[in-house]
């Protein structure tokens, strides 16, 4: 039988770049009781790569990442990442390849009782045992540092703005040095500075560690500035794929429609 | 529209001339629904319990969160389990009193009191504040946590949340309930006393003696020693109810709720089985 080890992510898996999607969604529906959210979706993203997942409210983008990062299970397809299919895997295995993936949740997600540098410390007191205690807390400002939050250590989560809890949840999904980040909403309910300041952040981000990125939103400008590649959800199926321009050349109604209205 | 126009559109139309285009569910239809509401939620509950005691068993071992939880469940909750001990401990004295002194047996008012407070009343009370407390505060907080995704957010970081979450909070539960139960019956047997040595002479040496005169080991220690089965469905249904939670603050309130009632009532339950346990085992 195989152990936790064994489907954890080699780094040479990691660096096999081209030969496997990093994430690869094949066919994946999802319902909840008579309600189909998902219905055939198919998605991959590359090393290095950011995919914006574009679509109305209730079209299941936030679903797909659920289902991406293992929180939902599909009824049916699959989801790989680094060509290890996640389905059936318990708890423990499954945390293995999460320690590879950083989520950055719609509300943040912060916990409460912890303050943000509790917050960010959280995953490396869980997966970094052998950190000091010194070497954790370097960590820690240094990842509050490139999200720009040095200055709020001690803060507790309630204390700061939507923005900045957004700032937070980014340096905590990057705590363990992930190589996929899935990004919820990350502009979602921020005055159009502060979305300005989180795309430049998450720009930035993608230029210095090169993961492969899937942001879900609603926000086109957004996703035209961060993605290299757009996915447009409808009715639980990918109705386009492809650069921005690709969708401006679209003849599909619910493209022109959604670019219309955006 | 007038009220009489109204009244002529709504005879023509069966929804708004009261006719029911819905049919209620009869009274068979709700018992099956019931039925199948109380065994998917013991199913879930089983499913529950399996993925804890996988988690509980594997490592990595969460030790700062149960010492944590150690000191949430048992010295927070030893205040308030001393001062109900307390008070039952007068209320049982006052009765035993009235009671022996009615029927002249007097003389037995030490052992009625030790074994009232040591083989009943110390374990539910102790059982019922925990409950209260520690029930409560659990639901609501892994509630409010399931809410606002933060147990989501665990388990994205690769954390099993039955491990860190739910399998610390009930251990902690386990350990802390006969000691908690201890620490009752001590408050209880004290103030027992004092209340009796208030109205007529009696030494606590005395009282004691008198009291454990006779006593086995197996008369008390599996009284105290069943609450650990006490904190196990404490803890157990309390994470239970809040890890399940749905629907906001309304969702949280119910968590909380709901994990009292069913921890007060489940602890009651199971009062009876071992109980009889007890009987058949150990004496």
């Amino acid at each position: 039988m195989a152990t936790a080890y064994d489907i954890a992510i080699k780094q040479e898996d990691v660096d096999k770049e081209g030969s496997v999607p990093v994430v690869a969604v094949e066919n994946l529906h999802k319902a909840f009781g008579n309600y189909t959210v998902l219905n055939g979706v198919s998605l991959s993203v590359d090393r290095g790569e950011t995919l914006a997942v574009l679509g109305r409210s209730g079209t299941g983008k936030s679903v797909l990442l659920r289902l991406i990062i293992g929180l939902e299970k599909p009824d049916s397809g699959s989801v790989c990442i680094h060509g290890h299919d996640l389905s059936g895997l318990a708890l423990d295995r499954m945390g293995e390849i999460r320690k590879k993936m950083g989520f950055l949740f719609q509300s943040a997600a912060l916990y409460d009782s912890l303050t943000v540098a509790g917050n960010v410390a959280f995953p490396l007191e869980h997966h970094r045992r052998d950190m000091s205690k010194a070497e954790r807390a370097d960590r820690v400002r240094k990842l509050l540092g490139e999200v720009g939050m040095e200055g709020d250590v001690d803060k507790m989560p309630s204390d700061i703005s939507g923005g900045m809890q957004k700032r937070v949840g980014l340096a905590r999904a990057l705590a363990l040095e992930p190589d996929i980040l899935l990004l919820d909403e990350p502009t979602a309910g921020l005055d159009p500075i502060s979305s300005g300041e989180i795309d430049e952040l998450i720009l930035k981000l993608q230029r210095e560690r090169h993961m492969a990125s899937i942001v879900v939103t609603h926000d086109l400008h957004s996703a035209r500035t961060i993605a290299n590649r757009l996915a447009l959800l409808d009715q639980g199926k990918v109705v386009i794929e492809g650069s921005f321009e690709d969708l401006q050349q679209s003849e599909i109604g619910f493209v022109k429609e959604f670019l219309k209205q955006s | 529209m007038s009220d009489g126009e109204f009244k002529a559109v709504a005879g023509n139309n069966p929804l708004l001339s009261g006719q029911r285009a819905v049919p209620t569910p009869s009274v068979l239809d709700s018992a099956i629904g019931l039925f199948e509401g109380f065994f998917e939620w013991f199913g879930s509950l089983g499913i529950f319990t399996w993925q804890v005691l996988r988690a509980a068993v594997t490592p990595p071992y969460e030790w700062r969160e149960l010492i944590r939880q150690l000191d949430e469940v048992g010295s927070k909750s030893l205040p308030l389990v001393a001062m109900a001990g307390a008070a039952i401990g007068v209320v049982i004295s006052m009765e035993a009193r009235y009671s022996l002194t009615r029927f002249g047996a007097k003389s037995m008012f030490p052992a009625t009191l030790v074994y009232s407070v040591i083989q009943v009343m110390g374990p539910v009370i102790t059982g019922l504040v925990v409950s209260g407390r520690v029930g409560a505060g659990m639901g609501a907080e892994l509630a409010s946590m399931k809410v606002t995704e933060q147990i989501d957010a665990i388990e994205a970081s690769a954390i099993n949340p039955y491990r860190l979450l739910a399998a610390t909070r009930i251990l902690a539960c386990i350990l802390m309930l006969p000691l908690l139960t201890l620490a009752t019956d001590a408050c209880a047997l004290l103030t027992g006393w004092f209340a009796q040595a208030m109205v007529e002479p009696l030494s606590f040496h005395q009282f004691i003696s008198s009291g454990f005169n006779g006593a086995t080991f197996n008369a008390f220690l599996p009284q105290t020693f069943k609450t650990a089965v006490y904190g196990l469905i404490i803890g157990l249904i309390a994470c239970f109810q809040g890890m399940r939670t749905r629907g906001g603050a309304a969702g949280v309130g119910r968590a909380a709720t709901n994990s009292v009632v069913l921890a007060s009532l489940f602890l009651i339950l199971a009062d009876v089985v071992l109980v009889k346990f007890i009987l058949v085992f150990f004496h």
